[in-house]
């Protein structure tokens, strides 16, 4: 899907240990698959159906997604900052896609 | 028969007891840092028809409220980085992209506080998506893009941010006064079956409740806007649609010149107000 | 045309009124949380769901759930046409068991949060959403 784009917040640093707030946005339609078109056809689902966050390889949270999640799919958590390095956030959509953004993080 | 059962259905609509939560002494600060102005002095144009000048957002729930205060939480910012990557993508047979004359949106600062305005070389009143739009056709041998088009509401809010906590301030003397008494004409005019002008209820009735809408004043120092119902970005002359329908009347085109003109008259009635595009509503 | 009786009090009353009345609670959304539980008790205490008394626009709610300890928060609208909204699984860097969103909510309803807790037990908890439908601006 084009114009699928992700935004994410995370601080560029943090000491050791810290636990930091993440936010994350993506715009995807979020199609629920209850709507019908103009001729009364049902829209099929199209949706995001899993986000997931890793930090250096290892899991922070994995969010599996239904049609009730909101267009445009918003998630706020919380994760601890070993070391530094890179968090990978995954969004995988119902056709297939995967889309991916990456950030990485400082100790200091 | 019309008039009164509009009246009664009216009068019964507003007769509900408020639920609002909406807190009226909230601030608007965004990010921790920029201060906006949500409620001023009415401009002198007004005349007395306002005590005061609020911003749609002081009338919405404080969850509401909150999402446009961070700009992580702003659903509308999405569109904000759809647009910059727009920005610098080169479109059309000249082969430019916005970048390749505009540097940066930041040149941008203070248009969006004076839009629509007049424009000299065209001899006509012009809202943002005209602006868009000639660059693209003129100048950069593109296709226009459709007024409610993705690309457009995008490109219009990060052109609009740019003028976020400026004052806004439209001119409605000079030239434009001719297409401003127009605006003011239409906004005191019913419309439809339910005999409904803008003024009826953004004047008379702003903070009751019409069926299950808490009323605001109507202002546009928010626009565009991220629609909680819909979902996505909507302009001006999208709710000036949606709100004509709503009094069961056949409605104006988007970028018709009675919503020019429409569009102008209510800007120039929140004269003052921050601009806070991309804002949330409901 | 038959009304049902919800058609009848719209009429009647208007469509705010209808809004307002809860919406009823699908069987499928006691199977949701017996398939997340895989049939255990589940108890109260120790989860918390931060959601408005009335959202704006039942498009985009936001809510928030927390509960310290858990491994995974499942979230359910019981008068949803389908009741689950997502589940939330914490990963050995989760820095908090506890996550925000925006959900869609088709009337007046409960959600419900359940959330599995290390030591293998669940527990529950749920809010009242009344969600405005009906209103010049749609």
């Amino acid at each position: 899907m084009s114009d699928v784009k992700p935004r994410v917040r995370v601080p560029k640093t943090a000491s050791a240990g810290e636990t930091i707030t993440i936010k994350t946005l993506i715009s995807h339609r979020m199609e629920s698959g209850q709507r019908k078109d103009s001729d009364g056809n049902p829209i099929p689902r199209q949706i995001i159906n899993r986000f997931t966050c890793d930090f250096n390889g290892e899991n922070v949270i994995d969010v599996k997604m239904e049609p009730a999640i909101s267009t445009n799919p918003y998630f706020e958590f919380q994760a601890v900052v070993p070391a530094a390095g890179e968090f990978v956030f995954t969004w995988y959509d119902d056709n297939g896609e995967v889309y991916t953004e990456t950030k990485s993080i400082a100790i200091g | 028969m019309k008039k009164p059962i509009a009246g009664l259905a009216l009068a019964a609509a507003l007769a509900l007891p408020s639920v609002a939560v909406a807190d009226e002494d909230a601030k608007l600060i965004i990010n921790g840092e920029i201060e906006l102005v949500t409620e001023t002095e009415p401009a002198a144009h007004l005349d007395g028809a306002l005590r005061s000048v609020r911003s749609g957002w002081t009338f919405r729930t404080t969850e509401t409220q909150a999402l446009q205060m961070d700009d992580f939480d702003n659903p509308g910012m999405i569109f904000v980085d759809q647009a910059l990557d727009s920005f610098e993508t080169v479109d059309g047979a000249a082969g430019k992209s916005c970048a390749s004359c505009h540097e940066d949106p930041a040149e941008f600062a203070g248009l969006r506080a004076q839009l629509p305005k007049y424009n000299e070389e065209a001899g006509e009143v012009w809202t943002m998506e005209m602006y868009v739009n000639n660059c693209r056709t003129e100048r950069m041998e593109a296709e226009a893009w459709g007024w409610k088009s993705q690309p457009m509401l995008n490109m219009n809010a990060l052109i609009s941010l740019q003028s976020r906590g400026m004052p806004v301030d439209v001119a409605i003397d000079g030239p434009a006064q001719s297409v401003w008494e127009q605006g003011k004409e239409m906004y005191y005019t019913r419309y439809g079956q339910l005999e409904l002008s803008c003024a009826n209820c953004h004047e008379d009735n702003y903070d009751n409740y019409i069926r299950a809408d808490h009323l605001s004043q109507g202002q546009t120092n928010g626009f565009p806007v991220y629609r909680l119902k819909q979902a996505n970005l909507i302009t001006q002359h999208n709710r000036f649609r949606g709100c004509i329908r709503d009094t069961r009347a056949h409605t104006f085109a988007e970028g018709s010149p009675e919503f020019v003109a429409l569009e102008l008259y209510v800007a120039s009635r929140g004269n003052g107000l921050s601009v806070e595009a991309p804002s949330v509503r409901n | 045309m038959t009304f049902t009786r919800r058609d009848t009090l719209v009429m009647g009353l208007g469509a705010t009124v209808a809004a307002m009345l809860p919406l009823p609670a699908t069987a499928s959304t006691e199977d949701a949380i017996a398939a997340f539980t895989g049939g255990a008790s589940v108890g109260t205490g120790g989860i918390t769901l931060t959601a408005p008394e009335i959202a704006e626009n039942g498009n985009t709610v936001p809510i928030s759930v927390s509960a310290p300890g858990a491994t995974a928060i499942m979230v359910l609208a019981a008068g949803n046409p389908n009741p689950d909204v997502g589940t939330f699984n914490f990963g050995p860097l989760a820095g908090s068991h506890e996550a925000s969103t925006r959900i869609r909510l088709a009337g007046t309803q409960d959600v419900i949060a359940v959330a599995k807790l290390a030591d293998g037990s669940f527990v529950q908890t749920s809010a009242e959403i009344k969600v405005t439908i009906g209103g010049c601006g749609g």
